[in-house]
């Protein structure tokens, strides 16, 4: 259930937060109203009346506009051409010819009166994200919309442009609209917003305004400190295994991802990143699995540098990935679950050589495996895609831990993974990490991190904020989490080192405050509570 | 963890790529240039090459020595090469590769022509005339490619086209009568591919080639049991007439060019520009570029995406069955069996050569006319060169452009895809 | 200790989050729809009037033959005056419909398998046992190549990719193979081998083109492989016209003749199946060997069926396309070269036919598996074999046979189609089609 029995109202002229982590339940709640979604119960009433959407359509004819979080653009159009499109301006009756001049106008109409500066003649594909959002901005206000719905507008901004968003919101608000604000970042949300629910798990769990101070806030996004009982001893590290250092990488649109990250895994540990999804944890994973490029930076394993080499040497050389996506890039649906749990050794003795698979020792393993990994399935042979998605990842990990590792990466090890197999595979993970493999989790579940890491490092916006240790308060972390620093906040923390971004290394102090984050700007601005 | 040491930072940025796609787009076009020099220019003979304005070889000529010509256009072809790579601003890197096109074409012929002499009109016409099928068939593709349904079936449209021409023009004695039975012929190919495509979901690819080989076998059956026994009833359909425009037909070159041809050229031509205006500036052209591009964002703005690719799709059958009358009533008088030969998927290599836009298509199809005619000059002139190579040129062309070679060649980003409703 | 289960994260959650359960509700509701066929009789009705592959293959060549009856009878202007007066005399219109369509079929039966004059003259000793099993020797004869371009294109499938170049990769076979034949003198085993080998090399180099554009420079090979069609075709064409290559005893367009130490060696007489439908077997189970049990079938159907996930497992999802192309283009090669050693002996323009686009309706109709892929060679062999019966006994044009193939994979390609004409309960697992819906 993404959504239980929340009720939330919006009045005219307000901004209205919704706040909560990753998989909360607020895109699926917003979706419901802009008609992309169905709600099995519940209604929707606008300006009292009871109102159904069965297409974005019906949703903009009740005056209520959408910016997702990806966009509705055709890259290859102009602003013009895309703000247009659906409610042409034409000229020349049936024969429909565009009325450039009159659309050109409505745009500027629009932009000029809610302050938002658009183009009408560039490519939307040539412009900074930005500029396309207040592109899309645009687009639903010349749609006369009296709701407008931001889901998570900032992600993909920088600082500045942030800036200039949190004008623009306050401005429309200002003159009479309506806007709800979908987001994890709790400066924004204070320092914009005029009420603020807070949902977690598909619940409303609180609504606040924004005087609210930010560790309660953070309290009630993350969930009181609830310790995840995971039988461990406490870690014995040994050698660095893992070294990354200075690394910056790229995502798919050319925008800085990681952002300079400094790390070390020792043997024998669990080092967590935690974090909300989309600060930079998926493109540094992948960056040490020989998956994307960096830009710059060293990764080694035991002093081998993996920079260069393929995904394949690299698993090779002892690295187990459990990557977070699983029914993209983790299993292959149509294969058998035996198929699955070879799919990286197929060609390596027993399971095979490079000419010819050895299916006995396949089968044989596939069902050692299963039972070894209380692996649910009718028979090895049965397609993964008949399998549960806990069972799926049990598949993904016992494949990966089925051959002498030195290093285990796991990213998401759990989602959407059953009760039962979250509690075996956060086993199969400490055991991991007690047979001497350098282990590095990474998970949006605070619980999970908290639960197995034995140092959590927190990822904010392309950079490790800080290394804490698990029993730090949880809202602590939840203030990392959304950007804000120990340094800023006014609270005790036990913070085991405060990690200054790379390339800080040799600059003043004044430089290096400046660049701690976006955080700093903010707050800067707004003193302390 | 420890701060980033100024040792462990290696520097991986991917440097400016020395052989980028200017250079190496440079790099042939010196290249060709090279060729040019080296082998036209030494086999040319050092005669007379002759481009006559009028049909006669004595007439009034744009005269050259063949060697000399081979070589000056080989020097400048290499001149536009080694300007490509010594780099040059971007807007003059399609002039440059136009010029070295050109000069090297323009090499061959001087050698091809030396001691010879070349129609000039005649091998305009010619080349409007092999064109325009080509041109046809490209705007359909255009048609529904921009909306995002692959085309490959165009073979097939032109055949049924050029049937339906035979067969309605005979029995009905009307040229005009087959012209538009052309068009139906191709819009029920074309039905048929809009149908399993968009509505059953079947792979657009592989629907559009069994529909040629549908085509191939319905068309190829009824000419045995209907045409072959009894041509006199079936298969002599009227050719399309030969029209003048008055006064502009006398212009020199161009007049008899352009102003002297027939229904289905002109038809071609005007909806060259007819599309393109459309596309580019009219609420359906944005919409129907909108649906090729991005499907679900045309939705989520009320445009029925489903309906106007049906639209689109069945209009461009209509074009290409027109195209495929080319066959029949006007290069020759009667149908047989897979006549079209491979023109359907010419057509295809000018709609990916040019860009999937009509003006690009209406030059390569130009391009490859223009390979055909000479190919059929050259061997009416008893040339060493190959003819089978000369018309490879289309398929090898799309080759080079497919790959990159002359830089990206981006279909319309929905293209192929179904769009199913989520 | 509260842990996220299913409620944790439900936005990024892949739909369908418990097939274990969706299974069972699925297949308890057929058995909920009709307690009263509980009977084995019953539970086989039904699902012989499911959409299983099966039924759905056998419905869509009824459906085919229903219109390509009616073709038959459109086309003849005898049968089609009779519906003239139609409602006079229904009976003329009928029974004349009747007998055309039925004598065409039976002829295309006669022709593919058998003809029981043939068989009984043979049995009571007026005839040979060569002409009893003529048919079924034309069908295997046409079956052949197709067996090969077949495979091809759905061993390419099977990785992903879409090899529509099978025409053109056979014609170069046609050509190594050929030229292999004529030009070494080597004794009589050793050339065929060499002969056949050359036809390979030749086909695997022509698929090699696209294969490595794909991968490096990302070009689609269907654009790519329709391209180098035509270029063999023509490249073909001028060939045979070339001294060296060129019969010198003749003036029109064709090559010298493949000595006959290269021929595959048939029965002779009326009886022309060649070696070649043997090689076909031999190679069908090399390729299904190949597709199961060897590395590289690991790999390519891991890339067909996720490419994402085969690079995340370290598979080079670059060099496994190359290679399939490579494979494929070879094993087309050689449909080429069974082509000219078997039947042809001699290059001419038209030597290979069509086999590289039979192969595309083949391996469709096989369901991208080999031994389908087989089976359904034979079909279109025996459809072949059949319509020239039908063509010199019946009349009817040779052409309808091509239309039959065409509308049965059409039929084939889209199982809704026929579900929707036959009212087919959905089946489970009614996973049908090379539907790899995908563009340019």
């Amino acid at each position: 259930m993404a959504n239980d029995h929340i009720d939330i109202t919006v009045e005219p002229g307000e901004v209205h937060a919704l706040l909560g982590e990753n998989g909360a339940g607020k895109s699926t709640l917003m979706n419901q109203l802009y008609g992309l979604l169905q709600p099995d119960e519940g209604e929707i009433l606008v300006d009292g009346e009871k109102k159904v959407f069965r297409s974005p359509r019906d949703a903009i004819g009740a005056g209520i506009g959408m910016v997702h979080q990806h966009f509705m653009l055709v890259p290859v159009f102009t602003v013009a051409e895309n703000i247009a499109l659906g409610a042409e301006e034409t000229r020349g009756g049936p024969l429909g010819f565009l009325d450039r001049r009159r659309n050109r106008r409505d745009v500027l109409e629009v932009s000029k009166k809610y302050g938002l500066p658009v183009d009408p003649d560039a490519l939307v594909e040539n412009l900074p994200v930005g500029a396309q959002q207040r592109v899309e901005i645009v687009k639903a206000l010349t749609r006369e919309v009296d709701l407008l719905i931001l889901d998570e507008p900032t992600a993909v901004l920088t600082p500045q442009e942030t800036e200039e968003l949190l004008a623009v919101m306050r401005s429309l608000a200002a003159g009479g609209k309506s806007i709800v604000f979908i987001t994890h970042k709790l400066k924004e949300v204070k320092a914009i917003a005029d009420r603020i629910t807070v949902i977690r798990r598909g619940r409303t769990v609180a609504t606040a305004s924004p005087d609210t101070p930010e560790d309660e806030l953070a309290s009630l996004m993350v969930g009181r400190a609830v310790s995840l009982e995971v039988d461990k001893t406490p870690a014995e590290p040994g050698r660095e295994v893992l070294k990354i250092s200075g690394l910056i990488v790229d995502d798919d649109r050319g925008v800085r991802a990681v952002d300079g990250v400094d790390l070390v895994v020792r043997a024998g540990e669990v080092l967590g990143i935690a974090g909300v999804q989309g600060n930079g944890q998926t493109e540094l994973v992948e960056a040490v699995m020989g998956l994307r490029p960096p830009r710059a930076g060293s990764i080694k394993v035991d002093n081998e540098d993996l920079v260069g080499m393929t995904t394949k040497q690299i698993l090779r050389s002892g690295v187990g990935y459990v990557p977070e996506d699983r029914s993209l890039d983790g299993v292959v649906k149509e294969f058998s679950v035996a198929e699955n749990l070879v799919l990286d050794t197929y060609d390596r003795p027993p399971y095979g050589n490079a000419f010819r698979l050895n299916p006995a020792a396949i089968a044989e393993g596939a069902r050692q495996r299963v039972e070894q990994f209380d692996i649910r399935t009718s028979s090895p042979d049965a397609a993964v895609s008949t399998l549960s998605g806990g069972n799926q990842q049990k598949v993904v990990v016992a494949r990966e831990m089925s051959r002498p590792l030195r290093l285990f990466i796991a990213a998401q090890p759990t989602r959407g993974v059953d009760v039962g197999s979250i509690e075996f595979i956060h086993s199969r993970i400490v055991r991991e990490r007690d047979v001497g493999t350098a282990v590095l989790v990474v998970s949006s579940e605070l619980d999970e991190v908290v639960g197995l890491a034995d140092r959590i490092a927190v990822m904010y916006s392309g950079r490790i904020l800080a290394i804490v240790s698990p029993d730090t308060p949880r809202e602590e972390i939840g203030l990392l989490m959304a950007g804000i620093t120990g340094a800023q906040a006014d609270v005790a923390t036990e913070v085991i080192e405060l990690v200054p971004p790379a390339g800080s290394a040799g600059q003043t102090g004044a430089e290096s405050a400046g660049e701690a984050g976006p955080a700093a700007d903010g707050d800067a601005e707004k003193g302390t509570k | 963890m420890s701060t980033a040491t100024v040792e462990d930072l290696a520097e991986i940025t991917a440097p400016a790529r020395f052989w980028d796609r200017q250079r190496r787009l440079g790099a042939g076009v010196t290249l060709v240039g090279v060729l040019a020099i080296a082998l036209f220019g030494s086999l040319a003979p050092s005669a007379t090459a002759r481009f006559t304005i009028s049909q006669d070889a004595s007439g009034a000529a744009i005269s050259i020595n063949g060697q000399f010509g081979a070589y000056l256009f080989g020097v400048i072809a290499l001149g536009a090469g080694v300007a490509l790579l010594a780099g040059v601003a971007k807007r003059w890197q399609t002039t440059l590769l136009g010029v070295g096109i050109v000069a090297f074409v323009l090499s061959f012929l001087c050698w091809q022509v030396a001691g010879k002499f070349l129609p000039l009109v005649d091998t305009a016409s010619g080349t409007l005339q092999l064109a325009m099928p080509l041109i046809l068939g490209a705007l359909a593709g255009v048609l529904g490619e921009r909306s995002g349904v692959v085309n490959v079936a165009i073979e097939g449209q032109f055949l049924m086209g050029a049937f339906g021409a035979a067969l309605v023009g005979t029995m009905a004695t009307s040229v005009w009568a087959g012209l538009i039975s052309a068009a139906i012929g191709g819009a029920i190919i074309a039905a048929m591919l809009a149908v399993l495509a968009i509505r059953f979901l079947v792979d657009q690819v592989v629907v559009g080639i069994v529909l040629n080989l549908f085509a191939l076998g319905v068309t190829g059956f009824l000419y045995e049991r209907l045409m072959q026994p009894d041509a006199q009833k079936y298969n002599q359909p009227p050719a399309l007439p030969t029209w003048s425009v008055p006064g502009l037909a006398k212009i020199p070159v161009l007049g008899p060019v352009l102003f002297e041809s027939n229904l289905l050229v002109w038809l071609a031509l005007i909806l060259v520009f007819v599309i393109h205006f459309g596309l580019s500036r009219t609420r359906w052209g944005l919409r129907t570029r909108a649906v090729g591009e991005h499907p679900v964002a045309a939705d989520t703005v009320g445009i029925r995406v489903r309906g106007l690719r049906y639209a689109n799709v069945l209009l461009g059958g209509l074009i290409a069955g027109a195209g495929g009358a080319y066959f029949t009533l006007v290069a020759t008088g009667s149908f047989q069996k897979n006549m079209t030969s491979g023109a359907g998927f010419i057509a295809l290599a000018a709609l990916i050569f040019g860009r999937w836009t009509p003006f690009g298509a209406l030059g390569a199809a130009l391009f490859f006319g223009f390979a055909q005619k000479l190919a059929t000059y050259l061997s009416a002139v008893g040339s060493p060169v190959p003819s089978q190579f000369l018309n490879m040129l289309p398929y090898i062309a799309t080759i080079i452009a497919v790959a990159g070679l002359v830089g990206r060649v981006r279909a319309p980003a929905a293209d192929g895809q179904p769009y199913v409703k989520s | 200790m509260t842990t996220d289960g299913p409620v944790g994260a439900p936005e990024q959650t892949p739909p369908a989050e418990t097939p274990a359960e969706g299974k069972q509700p699925a297949a308890a509701a057929p058995a909920k729809e009709s307690p009263a066929e509980d009977s084995f009789l019953g539970h086989f009705l039904h699902n012989l009037w499911s959409a299983n592959t099966v039924t759905v293959t056998v419905l869509s060549i009824v459906l085919a033959m229903v219109i390509g009856a009616i073709l038959i009878i459109v086309s003849d202007s005898a049968v089609l005056a009779t519906f003239g007066y139609i409602t006079a005399r229904p009976s003329d219109a009928l029974t004349g419909s009747w007998d055309v369509v039925s004598a065409a079929y039976a002829d295309l039966f006669k022709g593919a398998v058998f003809d029981p004059a043939a068989v009984s003259a043979w049995l009571d000793g007026s005839g040979t046992w060569q002409q009893a099993f003529t048919p079924i020797s034309e069908t295997l004869t046409y079956a052949a190549p197709l067996v090969f371009t077949g495979l091809s294109v759905a061993l390419a499938f099977r990785g992903g990719l879409f090899n529509i170049g099978g025409q053109g990769q056979a014609v170069i076979g046609t050509v190594t193979a050929a030229a292999a034949g004529f030009t070494f003198g080597l004794p009589v085993v050793l050339n065929l081998i060499v002969a056949l080998l050359a036809g390979l090399i030749g086909g695997a180099a022509w698929g090699f083109i696209p294969g490595i554009l794909k991968a490096r420079a990302g070009a689609h090979e269907v654009i790519v492989t329709i391209m180098l069609n035509y270029t063999a075709l023509l490249f073909l064409g001028w060939l045979i016209l070339q001294d060296g290559v060129q019969d010198p005893n003749r003036t029109d367009a064709i090559s010298k003749t493949v000595a006959t130490t290269a021929q595959l060696p048939s029965f002779g007489g009326t009886l022309r199946v060649n070696l070649g439908i043997v090689v076909a077997v031999l190679v069908t189970a090399a390729v299904a060997w190949l597709l199961n049990k060897s590395a590289f079938g690991f790999e390519l159907r891991a890339v067909g069926a996720n490419p994402l996930a085969a690079r995340t497992a370290g598979i080079s999802v670059g060099k496994t396309y190359t290679m399939l192309m490579v494979v494929a283009g070879g094993l087309a090669g050689l449909g080429g070269a069974t082509q000219v050693l078997g039947t042809a002996y001699a290059l001419t323009p038209a030597v290979a036919g069509n086999i590289g686009f039979d192969g595309l309706l083949v391996a469709l109709l096989g369901r991208n598996r080999p031994w389908g892929t087989l089976l359904a060679a034979i079909l279109f062999g025996a459809l072949r074999a059949g319509g020239n019966r039908m063509q010199s006994f019946s009349g009817i044009s040779l052409e309808l046979v091509t239309v039959l193939q065409a509308l049965i994979v059409i039929f084939i390609a889209a199982p809704a189609l026929v579900k929707t004409i036959f009212h087919l309960r959905a089946a489970r697992s009614a996973r049908l089609g090379a539907s790899m819906a995908k563009g340019w």
